[in-house]
Protein backbone atom coordinates (compact mmCIF):
# COMPACT_ATOMS: atom_id res chain seq x y z
CA UNK A 1 0.00 0.00 0.00
CA UNK A 2 1.40 3.16 -0.93
CA UNK A 3 1.52 6.22 1.44
CA UNK A 4 -0.41 8.78 1.42
CA UNK A 5 0.62 11.91 1.33
CA UNK A 6 1.19 14.30 4.73
CA UNK A 7 -0.48 17.05 2.34
CA UNK A 8 -3.40 16.99 4.56
CA UNK A 9 -2.41 18.42 7.19
CA UNK A 10 -0.78 21.55 5.40
CA UNK A 11 -4.20 21.97 3.62
CA UNK A 12 -6.34 22.19 7.05
CA UNK A 13 -3.21 24.59 7.84
CA UNK A 14 -3.92 26.53 5.34
CA UNK A 15 -7.93 26.34 5.72
CA UNK A 16 -7.89 27.01 9.06
CA UNK A 17 -5.62 30.57 8.84
CA UNK A 18 -7.63 31.22 6.04
CA UNK A 19 -10.93 31.41 7.53
CA UNK A 20 -9.19 32.92 10.51
CA UNK A 21 -7.70 35.73 8.21
CA UNK A 22 -10.85 35.97 6.46
CA UNK A 23 -12.73 36.97 9.16
CA UNK A 24 -10.18 39.57 11.19
CA UNK A 25 -7.65 40.20 9.26
CA UNK A 26 -9.74 43.09 7.34
CA UNK A 27 -11.16 44.64 10.65
CA UNK A 28 -7.56 44.57 11.92
CA UNK A 29 -6.11 46.55 9.51
CA UNK A 30 -9.02 48.85 9.16
CA UNK A 31 -9.54 49.69 12.45
CA UNK A 32 -5.26 49.93 13.63
CA UNK A 33 -3.79 50.95 10.20
CA UNK A 34 -6.16 53.39 9.55
CA UNK A 35 -8.88 53.94 11.43
CA UNK A 36 -6.70 54.94 14.64
CA UNK A 37 -3.88 56.57 12.99
CA UNK A 38 -5.96 58.87 10.94
CA UNK A 39 -8.39 59.91 13.25
CA UNK A 40 -11.42 58.46 12.08
CA UNK A 41 -12.06 57.02 15.48
CA UNK A 42 -11.35 57.97 18.88
CA UNK A 43 -8.27 56.13 19.65
CA UNK A 44 -7.86 54.19 22.43
CA UNK A 45 -4.68 54.79 24.71
CA UNK A 46 -1.96 52.77 24.84
CA UNK A 47 -2.45 51.94 28.63
CA UNK A 48 -6.07 50.45 27.61
CA UNK A 49 -4.81 48.57 24.86
CA UNK A 50 -1.64 46.96 26.81
CA UNK A 51 -3.97 46.11 29.38
CA UNK A 52 -6.00 44.37 26.67
CA UNK A 53 -2.95 42.69 25.57
CA UNK A 54 -1.97 41.61 28.60
CA UNK A 55 -4.90 38.84 29.36
CA UNK A 56 -4.08 35.46 28.39
CA UNK A 57 -6.97 35.00 26.31
CA UNK A 58 -5.97 38.39 23.92
CA UNK A 59 -2.68 36.53 23.62
CA UNK A 60 -3.72 33.16 22.95
CA UNK A 61 -6.41 34.84 20.26
CA UNK A 62 -3.26 36.85 18.65
CA UNK A 63 -1.15 33.72 18.89
CA UNK A 64 -3.28 31.72 17.22
CA UNK A 65 -4.42 34.43 14.46
CA UNK A 66 -0.93 35.46 13.65
CA UNK A 67 0.21 31.79 13.68
CA UNK A 68 -2.05 30.11 11.11
CA UNK A 69 -2.56 33.28 9.20
CA UNK A 70 1.45 32.56 8.34
CA UNK A 71 0.73 28.65 7.35
CA UNK A 72 -1.82 30.09 5.14
CA UNK A 73 0.42 32.29 3.29
CA UNK A 74 2.67 29.54 3.28
CA UNK A 75 0.82 26.96 1.62
CA UNK A 76 -0.64 29.42 -0.55
CA UNK A 77 2.90 31.02 -1.59
CA UNK A 78 4.38 27.98 -1.53
CA UNK A 79 1.61 26.90 -4.95
CA UNK A 80 1.96 30.16 -6.23
CA UNK A 81 5.30 29.85 -6.86
CA UNK A 82 4.91 26.51 -8.03
CA UNK A 83 2.45 27.47 -10.86
CA UNK A 84 2.95 31.37 -11.01
CA UNK A 85 6.64 31.47 -12.04
CA UNK A 86 6.95 27.82 -12.61
CA UNK A 87 9.90 27.31 -10.39
CA UNK A 88 8.74 23.43 -9.60
CA UNK A 89 11.70 22.06 -9.70
CA UNK A 90 13.24 24.57 -6.95
CA UNK A 91 10.24 22.30 -4.44
CA UNK A 92 12.65 21.99 -1.54
CA UNK A 93 14.04 25.25 -1.47
CA UNK A 94 10.39 26.50 -2.20
CA UNK A 95 9.17 24.43 1.01
CA UNK A 96 11.87 25.33 3.44
CA UNK A 97 10.95 29.47 2.39
CA UNK A 98 7.74 29.35 2.74
CA UNK A 99 6.65 26.60 5.96
CA UNK A 100 9.94 27.99 7.65
CA UNK A 101 9.23 31.82 7.17
CA UNK A 102 5.48 30.75 8.79
CA UNK A 103 7.85 28.82 11.89
CA UNK A 104 10.22 31.78 12.07
CA UNK A 105 6.98 34.22 12.62
CA UNK A 106 5.11 31.74 14.59
CA UNK A 107 7.73 32.49 16.87
CA UNK A 108 8.81 35.29 16.85
CA UNK A 109 4.72 35.67 17.96
CA UNK A 110 4.92 33.36 20.59
CA UNK A 111 8.16 35.37 22.36
CA UNK A 112 6.23 38.65 21.53
CA UNK A 113 3.35 37.44 22.98
CA UNK A 114 4.63 35.04 26.14
CA UNK A 115 5.92 37.45 28.44
CA UNK A 116 3.78 41.01 28.48
CA UNK A 117 4.51 42.97 31.60
CA UNK B 1 14.71 12.63 -33.60
CA UNK B 2 14.64 16.84 -35.20
CA UNK B 3 14.72 17.94 -38.15
CA UNK B 4 11.71 19.19 -40.43
CA UNK B 5 9.14 16.79 -39.57
CA UNK B 6 10.95 13.99 -38.79
CA UNK B 7 8.13 11.84 -39.79
CA UNK B 8 8.68 8.07 -39.55
CA UNK B 9 6.01 6.38 -41.43
CA UNK B 10 2.49 5.89 -39.77
CA UNK B 11 4.78 7.32 -36.39
CA UNK B 12 3.98 11.43 -36.36
CA UNK B 13 6.06 13.67 -34.71
CA UNK B 14 3.05 15.09 -31.68
CA UNK B 15 4.05 18.79 -31.02
CA UNK B 16 3.90 19.55 -28.01
CA UNK B 17 2.67 23.23 -27.10
CA UNK B 18 4.73 24.80 -24.16
CA UNK B 19 2.87 26.94 -21.54
CA UNK B 20 4.09 30.36 -21.72
CA UNK B 21 5.45 31.70 -18.09
CA UNK B 22 2.98 34.51 -18.50
CA UNK B 23 -0.22 31.96 -18.98
CA UNK B 24 -1.85 33.73 -16.01
CA UNK B 25 -2.01 37.10 -18.35
CA UNK B 26 -3.90 35.21 -21.42
CA UNK B 27 -7.40 34.80 -19.90
CA UNK B 28 -9.25 36.92 -17.03
CA UNK B 29 -10.40 34.04 -15.35
CA UNK B 30 -6.16 32.71 -14.97
CA UNK B 31 -5.26 36.52 -13.47
CA UNK B 32 -8.20 37.14 -11.06
CA UNK B 33 -6.95 33.75 -9.93
CA UNK B 34 -3.73 34.71 -9.66
CA UNK B 35 -4.65 37.76 -7.79
CA UNK B 36 -6.78 35.57 -5.29
CA UNK B 37 -3.65 33.77 -4.39
CA UNK B 38 -1.64 36.88 -4.32
CA UNK B 39 -3.86 38.15 -1.38
CA UNK B 40 -1.91 35.12 0.87
CA UNK B 41 1.25 38.22 0.37
CA UNK B 42 -0.96 41.08 1.73
CA UNK B 43 -2.04 38.54 5.34
CA UNK B 44 1.23 38.06 5.66
CA UNK B 45 1.87 41.73 5.98
CA UNK B 46 -1.15 41.76 8.26
CA UNK B 47 0.76 39.67 10.54
CA UNK B 48 3.62 41.79 10.32
CA UNK B 49 1.57 44.53 11.09
CA UNK B 50 0.31 43.07 14.02
CA UNK B 51 3.67 41.58 15.43
CA UNK B 52 4.83 45.09 15.15
CA UNK B 53 2.38 46.72 17.39
CA UNK B 54 2.28 44.38 19.66
CA UNK B 55 6.51 44.81 20.10
CA UNK B 56 5.45 48.82 20.58
CA UNK B 57 3.11 47.95 22.89
CA UNK B 58 5.30 46.25 24.73
CA UNK B 59 7.40 49.25 24.67
CA UNK B 60 5.71 51.61 25.94
CA UNK B 61 3.58 54.69 25.04
CA UNK B 62 6.60 56.32 23.19
CA UNK B 63 7.34 53.46 20.92
CA UNK B 64 3.65 53.08 20.69
CA UNK B 65 3.19 56.80 19.62
CA UNK B 66 6.04 56.27 17.10
CA UNK B 67 4.56 53.40 15.38
CA UNK B 68 0.99 55.19 15.14
CA UNK B 69 2.89 58.34 13.31
CA UNK B 70 4.75 56.20 11.11
CA UNK B 71 1.28 54.70 10.05
CA UNK B 72 -0.03 58.00 9.61
CA UNK B 73 2.73 58.38 6.90
CA UNK B 74 1.10 59.19 3.49
CA UNK B 75 2.61 55.76 1.91
CA UNK B 76 2.13 53.91 4.57
CA UNK B 77 -1.63 54.69 4.51
CA UNK B 78 -1.81 54.16 0.67
CA UNK B 79 0.57 50.62 1.07
CA UNK B 80 -2.45 49.32 4.04
CA UNK B 81 -5.31 50.91 1.57
CA UNK B 82 -4.58 48.34 -0.68
CA UNK B 83 -3.59 45.66 1.87
CA UNK B 84 -6.76 45.95 2.75
CA UNK B 85 -8.40 46.02 -0.77
CA UNK B 86 -6.73 42.60 -1.21
CA UNK B 87 -7.50 41.28 2.20
CA UNK B 88 -11.37 41.77 1.63
CA UNK B 89 -10.77 40.19 -1.58
CA UNK B 90 -9.33 37.53 0.17
CA UNK B 91 -12.62 36.88 2.65
CA UNK B 92 -14.91 37.44 -0.52
CA UNK B 93 -14.00 34.87 -2.82
CA UNK B 94 -12.81 32.45 0.59
CA UNK B 95 -16.40 32.59 1.57
CA UNK B 96 -17.98 32.76 -1.74
CA UNK B 97 -15.44 29.47 -2.27
CA UNK B 98 -15.98 27.43 1.10
CA UNK B 99 -19.07 25.83 0.25
CA UNK B 100 -17.64 24.08 -2.59
CA UNK B 101 -16.07 22.27 -0.98
CA UNK B 102 -18.65 21.47 2.15
CA UNK B 103 -22.26 19.75 1.12
CA UNK B 104 -23.93 20.01 4.21
CA UNK B 105 -27.59 17.93 3.56
CA UNK B 106 -30.66 18.59 6.11
CA UNK B 107 -33.38 16.51 6.09
CA UNK B 108 -32.14 14.40 2.52
CA UNK B 109 -31.74 18.03 0.84
CA UNK B 110 -28.50 19.97 0.03
CA UNK B 111 -28.42 23.11 1.97
CA UNK B 112 -28.29 26.16 -0.92
CA UNK B 113 -24.56 27.68 -1.42
CA UNK B 114 -25.78 30.84 -0.35
CA UNK B 115 -26.90 29.98 3.12
CA UNK B 116 -23.62 28.32 4.09
CA UNK B 117 -21.49 31.55 2.16
CA UNK B 118 -24.60 33.63 4.19
CA UNK B 119 -23.49 32.40 7.66
CA UNK B 120 -20.31 32.70 6.89
CA UNK B 121 -20.41 36.84 6.27
CA UNK B 122 -22.88 36.80 8.82
CA UNK B 123 -20.13 35.53 11.25
CA UNK B 124 -17.75 37.54 9.73
CA UNK B 125 -19.69 41.24 10.98
CA UNK B 126 -20.23 39.44 13.90
CA UNK B 127 -16.38 38.75 14.99
CA UNK B 128 -15.47 42.34 13.28
CA UNK B 129 -18.23 43.66 15.70
CA UNK B 130 -16.77 42.38 18.62
CA UNK B 131 -13.10 43.12 18.25
CA UNK B 132 -14.32 47.49 17.39
CA UNK B 133 -16.19 46.62 20.62
CA UNK B 134 -13.31 45.20 22.38
CA UNK B 135 -10.52 47.60 21.12
CA UNK B 136 -12.66 50.77 21.50
CA UNK B 137 -14.29 50.04 24.24
CA UNK B 138 -18.06 52.21 24.96
CA UNK C 1 -32.54 50.76 -41.37
CA UNK C 2 -29.93 50.91 -39.65
CA UNK C 3 -27.25 48.41 -37.70
CA UNK C 4 -24.70 45.91 -38.87
CA UNK C 5 -26.05 43.46 -41.96
CA UNK C 6 -25.61 40.08 -41.57
CA UNK C 7 -22.58 38.85 -42.98
CA UNK C 8 -22.75 36.40 -45.96
CA UNK C 9 -19.17 34.77 -44.61
CA UNK C 10 -17.29 34.19 -42.04
CA UNK C 11 -13.54 33.71 -42.01
CA UNK C 12 -11.85 30.66 -40.00
CA UNK C 13 -8.47 30.39 -38.79
CA UNK C 14 -7.37 26.89 -38.43
CA UNK C 15 -4.58 25.31 -36.90
CA UNK C 16 -2.94 23.30 -39.05
CA UNK C 17 0.19 20.46 -38.40
CA UNK C 18 1.08 18.60 -41.03
CA UNK C 19 4.57 16.67 -39.56
CA UNK C 20 5.22 14.88 -42.62
CA UNK C 21 5.95 18.65 -43.75
CA UNK C 22 6.85 20.96 -40.93
CA UNK C 23 8.36 21.30 -37.53
CA UNK C 24 5.52 23.48 -36.40
CA UNK C 25 2.09 23.95 -36.41
CA UNK C 26 0.77 27.34 -38.55
CA UNK C 27 -3.16 28.39 -39.30
CA UNK C 28 -4.78 28.25 -42.59
CA UNK C 29 -7.79 30.47 -43.51
CA UNK C 30 -10.88 29.60 -44.94
CA UNK C 31 -13.90 31.61 -45.72
CA UNK C 32 -17.22 29.35 -45.12
CA UNK C 33 -20.63 30.54 -45.20
CA UNK C 34 -22.21 32.09 -42.39
CA UNK C 35 -25.32 30.43 -41.67
CA UNK C 36 -27.20 31.41 -38.40
CA UNK C 37 -27.75 27.99 -36.87
CA UNK C 38 -24.45 26.87 -37.94
CA UNK C 39 -22.04 25.86 -35.55
CA UNK C 40 -18.37 25.53 -35.41
CA UNK C 41 -18.58 22.29 -36.59
CA UNK C 42 -20.50 22.95 -39.26
CA UNK C 43 -18.02 25.06 -40.59
CA UNK C 44 -15.27 22.74 -39.96
CA UNK C 45 -17.37 20.24 -42.22
CA UNK C 46 -18.26 22.70 -44.75
CA UNK C 47 -14.19 23.17 -45.23
CA UNK C 48 -13.31 19.59 -45.37
CA UNK C 49 -16.14 18.89 -47.80
CA UNK C 50 -15.58 21.82 -49.84
CA UNK C 51 -12.23 23.29 -49.43
CA UNK C 52 -9.34 21.04 -48.01
CA UNK C 53 -10.25 17.63 -48.05
CA UNK C 54 -7.15 17.03 -45.62
CA UNK C 55 -7.96 19.25 -42.70
CA UNK C 56 -8.09 16.24 -39.60
CA UNK C 57 -10.38 16.52 -36.15
CA UNK C 58 -12.60 14.25 -34.08
CA UNK C 59 -16.56 14.86 -34.10
CA UNK C 60 -19.39 12.38 -33.28
CA UNK C 61 -22.61 12.80 -32.14
CA UNK C 62 -22.58 16.27 -33.46
CA UNK C 63 -25.08 17.00 -30.13
CA UNK C 64 -23.17 17.54 -26.93
CA UNK C 65 -23.36 13.93 -25.65
CA UNK C 66 -19.92 12.14 -27.22
CA UNK C 67 -17.27 14.57 -26.16
CA UNK C 68 -15.33 14.11 -28.86
CA UNK C 69 -15.18 17.25 -30.94
CA UNK C 70 -13.44 19.57 -27.93
CA UNK C 71 -11.26 22.28 -29.48
CA UNK C 72 -10.28 25.70 -28.98
CA UNK C 73 -12.13 28.60 -30.19
CA UNK C 74 -11.17 32.09 -29.79
CA UNK C 75 -8.91 30.46 -26.77
CA UNK C 76 -11.47 28.79 -25.13
CA UNK C 77 -12.26 25.15 -24.65
CA UNK C 78 -15.35 24.09 -26.23
CA UNK C 79 -17.16 21.96 -28.07
CA UNK C 80 -17.37 23.06 -31.53
CA UNK C 81 -20.31 21.18 -31.84
CA UNK C 82 -22.49 23.63 -29.18
CA UNK C 83 -20.61 26.53 -30.13
CA UNK C 84 -22.69 29.06 -32.63
CA UNK C 85 -20.73 31.11 -35.53
CA UNK C 86 -23.85 33.60 -35.04
CA UNK C 87 -21.72 34.15 -31.44
CA UNK C 88 -18.71 35.39 -33.46
CA UNK C 89 -20.38 37.09 -36.32
CA UNK C 90 -20.16 41.09 -34.64
CA UNK C 91 -16.44 40.52 -34.87
CA UNK C 92 -14.55 41.02 -38.12
CA UNK C 93 -11.91 39.11 -36.91
CA UNK C 94 -11.64 35.88 -37.89
CA UNK C 95 -12.42 32.63 -35.33
CA UNK C 96 -9.70 31.17 -34.27
CA UNK C 97 -9.74 27.49 -34.16
CA UNK C 98 -6.99 25.07 -32.69
CA UNK C 99 -6.67 21.88 -31.14
CA UNK C 100 -7.49 21.10 -27.51
CA UNK C 101 -5.10 22.89 -25.08
CA UNK C 102 -2.74 20.63 -22.65
CA UNK C 103 -2.37 17.85 -24.86
CA UNK C 104 -0.23 16.97 -27.86
CA UNK C 105 -1.05 17.57 -31.38
CA UNK C 106 -0.95 14.67 -33.62
CA UNK C 107 -1.85 16.32 -36.66
CA UNK C 108 -4.37 19.36 -37.71
CA UNK C 109 -7.11 19.59 -35.20
CA UNK C 110 -6.51 16.22 -33.31
CA UNK C 111 -4.73 16.11 -29.80
CA UNK C 112 -3.52 12.50 -28.64
CA UNK C 113 -5.73 11.62 -25.42
CA UNK C 114 -4.01 8.55 -24.39
CA UNK C 115 -2.52 10.13 -21.04
CA UNK C 116 -6.28 11.41 -19.64
CA UNK C 117 -7.36 7.48 -20.82
CA UNK C 118 -4.15 6.09 -18.66
CA UNK C 119 -5.64 8.81 -15.52
CA UNK C 120 -9.15 7.08 -15.78
CA UNK C 121 -7.42 3.83 -15.63
CA UNK C 122 -5.37 4.39 -12.49
CA UNK C 123 -7.92 5.81 -10.24
CA UNK C 124 -10.22 3.05 -11.16
CA UNK C 125 -13.09 4.72 -12.75
CA UNK C 126 -15.67 1.53 -12.04
CA UNK C 127 -17.49 0.03 -9.29
CA UNK C 128 -15.23 -1.97 -7.25
CA UNK C 129 -16.75 -4.54 -5.08
CA UNK C 130 -15.36 -7.09 -2.37
CA UNK C 131 -17.38 -9.49 -3.78
CA UNK C 132 -19.69 -9.15 -7.31
CA UNK C 133 -23.69 -10.28 -6.36
CA UNK C 134 -24.48 -12.97 -8.70
CA UNK C 135 -27.43 -12.65 -10.91
CA UNK C 136 -29.60 -15.40 -8.75
CA UNK C 137 -29.66 -12.58 -6.05
CA UNK C 138 -31.10 -10.00 -7.84
CA UNK C 139 -30.53 -6.20 -8.61
CA UNK C 140 -29.03 -3.83 -6.40
CA UNK C 141 -31.38 -1.50 -4.96
CA UNK C 142 -30.66 2.22 -4.86
CA UNK C 143 -32.86 4.95 -3.75
CA UNK C 144 -33.43 8.30 -5.84
CA UNK C 145 -31.63 9.99 -3.01
CA UNK C 146 -28.28 7.90 -3.21
CA UNK C 147 -28.36 8.28 -7.03
CA UNK C 148 -28.34 11.89 -6.02
CA UNK C 149 -25.26 11.35 -3.66
CA UNK C 150 -23.17 10.87 -7.28
CA UNK C 151 -25.49 11.74 -10.42
CA UNK C 152 -23.94 15.16 -11.24
CA UNK C 153 -20.45 13.40 -11.26
CA UNK C 154 -21.83 10.58 -13.46
CA UNK C 155 -22.47 12.73 -16.27
CA UNK C 156 -19.10 13.88 -17.62
CA UNK C 157 -19.00 12.95 -21.53
CA UNK C 158 -15.05 12.51 -21.14
CA UNK C 159 -14.57 15.75 -23.36
CA UNK C 160 -11.51 16.75 -21.37
CA UNK C 161 -12.38 20.39 -21.83
CA UNK C 162 -11.76 20.83 -17.80
CA UNK C 163 -8.25 19.53 -19.05
CA UNK C 164 -7.52 21.91 -21.41
CA UNK C 165 -8.87 24.90 -19.07
CA UNK C 166 -6.89 23.62 -16.32
CA UNK C 167 -3.38 25.69 -15.99
CA UNK C 168 -1.98 23.15 -13.27
CA UNK C 169 -2.57 20.03 -15.89
CA UNK C 170 -0.82 22.59 -18.49
CA UNK C 171 2.17 23.13 -16.45
CA UNK C 172 2.29 19.36 -14.81
CA UNK C 173 1.10 16.62 -17.03
CA UNK C 174 1.77 14.29 -14.19
CA UNK C 175 -1.40 16.13 -12.26
CA UNK C 176 -4.56 13.14 -12.42
CA UNK C 177 -7.13 16.07 -13.80
CA UNK C 178 -10.00 17.28 -13.10
CA UNK C 179 -12.32 14.87 -14.80
CA UNK C 180 -10.80 11.83 -13.67
CA UNK C 181 -11.19 13.01 -9.99
CA UNK C 182 -14.77 13.74 -10.59
CA UNK C 183 -14.89 10.52 -11.79
CA UNK C 184 -13.56 8.91 -9.20
CA UNK C 185 -15.78 10.86 -6.76
CA UNK C 186 -19.21 9.15 -8.81
CA UNK C 187 -17.81 6.01 -7.68
CA UNK C 188 -16.83 6.69 -4.62
CA UNK C 189 -20.23 7.95 -4.01
CA UNK C 190 -22.30 5.27 -5.59
CA UNK C 191 -23.79 3.42 -2.87
CA UNK C 192 -22.92 0.18 -4.46
CA UNK C 193 -19.21 0.76 -4.45
CA UNK C 194 -16.91 -0.51 -1.96
CA UNK C 195 -13.39 0.95 -2.79
CA UNK C 196 -12.93 4.49 -1.56
CA UNK C 197 -10.23 3.07 0.76
CA UNK C 198 -8.03 2.17 -2.58
CA UNK C 199 -8.89 5.45 -4.51
CA UNK C 200 -7.91 7.46 -1.25
CA UNK C 201 -4.27 6.00 -1.90
CA UNK C 202 -4.38 6.55 -5.26
CA UNK C 203 -5.74 9.63 -5.26
CA UNK C 204 -4.44 11.36 -1.87
CA UNK C 205 -1.06 11.92 -3.36
CA UNK C 206 0.89 14.88 -4.39
CA UNK C 207 0.16 14.64 -7.96
CA UNK C 208 -3.67 13.78 -7.34
CA UNK C 209 -5.97 15.74 -5.47
CA UNK C 210 -2.74 17.93 -3.63
CA UNK C 211 -1.45 19.63 -6.91
CA UNK C 212 -4.87 21.04 -7.49
CA UNK C 213 -4.96 24.85 -6.19
CA UNK C 214 -8.83 25.22 -7.29
CA UNK C 215 -8.68 27.80 -9.85
CA UNK C 216 -12.15 26.93 -10.69
CA UNK C 217 -11.75 27.50 -14.51
CA UNK C 218 -12.20 23.22 -14.95
CA UNK C 219 -16.00 23.76 -13.81
CA UNK C 220 -16.78 26.92 -15.52
CA UNK C 221 -15.62 25.29 -19.12
CA UNK C 222 -17.75 21.83 -18.09
CA UNK C 223 -20.68 21.90 -20.96
CA UNK C 224 -22.11 19.15 -18.49
CA UNK C 225 -21.94 20.75 -15.31
CA UNK C 226 -20.47 18.41 -13.47
CA UNK C 227 -18.12 20.69 -11.45
CA UNK C 228 -15.12 18.98 -11.16
CA UNK C 229 -13.46 21.59 -9.18
CA UNK C 230 -16.22 21.35 -6.45
CA UNK C 231 -15.65 17.66 -6.74
CA UNK C 232 -11.69 17.91 -5.84
CA UNK C 233 -12.48 20.01 -3.29
CA UNK C 234 -14.82 17.91 -1.58
CA UNK C 235 -12.55 14.86 -1.71
CA UNK C 236 -9.92 17.19 -0.25
CA UNK C 237 -11.91 17.54 2.66
CA UNK C 238 -13.01 13.74 2.99
CA UNK C 239 -9.26 12.87 2.85
CA UNK C 240 -8.07 15.43 5.33
CA UNK C 241 -10.60 14.09 7.71
CA UNK C 242 -9.69 10.62 7.18
CA UNK C 243 -5.56 11.90 7.62
CA UNK C 244 -7.09 13.17 11.42
CA UNK C 245 -8.71 10.31 11.56
CA UNK C 246 -5.83 7.63 10.55
CA UNK C 247 -3.77 10.07 13.00
CA UNK C 248 -6.18 9.74 15.69
CA UNK C 249 -7.24 6.62 15.78
CA UNK C 250 -4.51 4.34 13.97
CA UNK C 251 -6.23 1.40 14.64
CA UNK C 252 -9.65 1.82 12.84
CA UNK C 253 -8.01 -0.17 9.63
CA UNK C 254 -6.54 2.22 7.38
Amino acid sequence: MTKRSNEPFLWSLFSAGGVLSAMLAPVHVALFALAIPLGWVESPTQERLLGLLRHPAARIYLFLLCTLSLFHWAHRFRFTLYDGLQIKHLNEIIFAFCYGGALVGAITAGYLLWNVS
Amino acid sequence: MSGAGAYREYHPKWYRRPVSTYWWLTRWPYLRFILREITSVFVAFFVILTLLQIQALRQGEAAWTALVEWLRQPLVVAANLVTLSFLLFHTITFFNLAPRAMVVRLGGRKLPDVLIAGSNYGAWLVASGLVVWLVLGD
Amino acid sequence: MGGSTVPQTITLEVARYRPEQESEPSFDRFEVPFRDDWVVLDALNYIKDRQDGTLSYRWSCRMGVCGSCGMMVNGEPTLTCATFLSQYASSSAPVRVEPLSNFPVIRDLVIEMSDFMEKLKSVKAWILRDREKPVSEGEYLQTPEQLDGYKQYSMCINCMLCYAACPVYGLDPLFTGPAAIALAQRYNMDSRDEGSGERMDILSRDDGIWACTFVGECSEVCPKNVDPAGAIQRYKLSATLDWFGSILAPWSGR
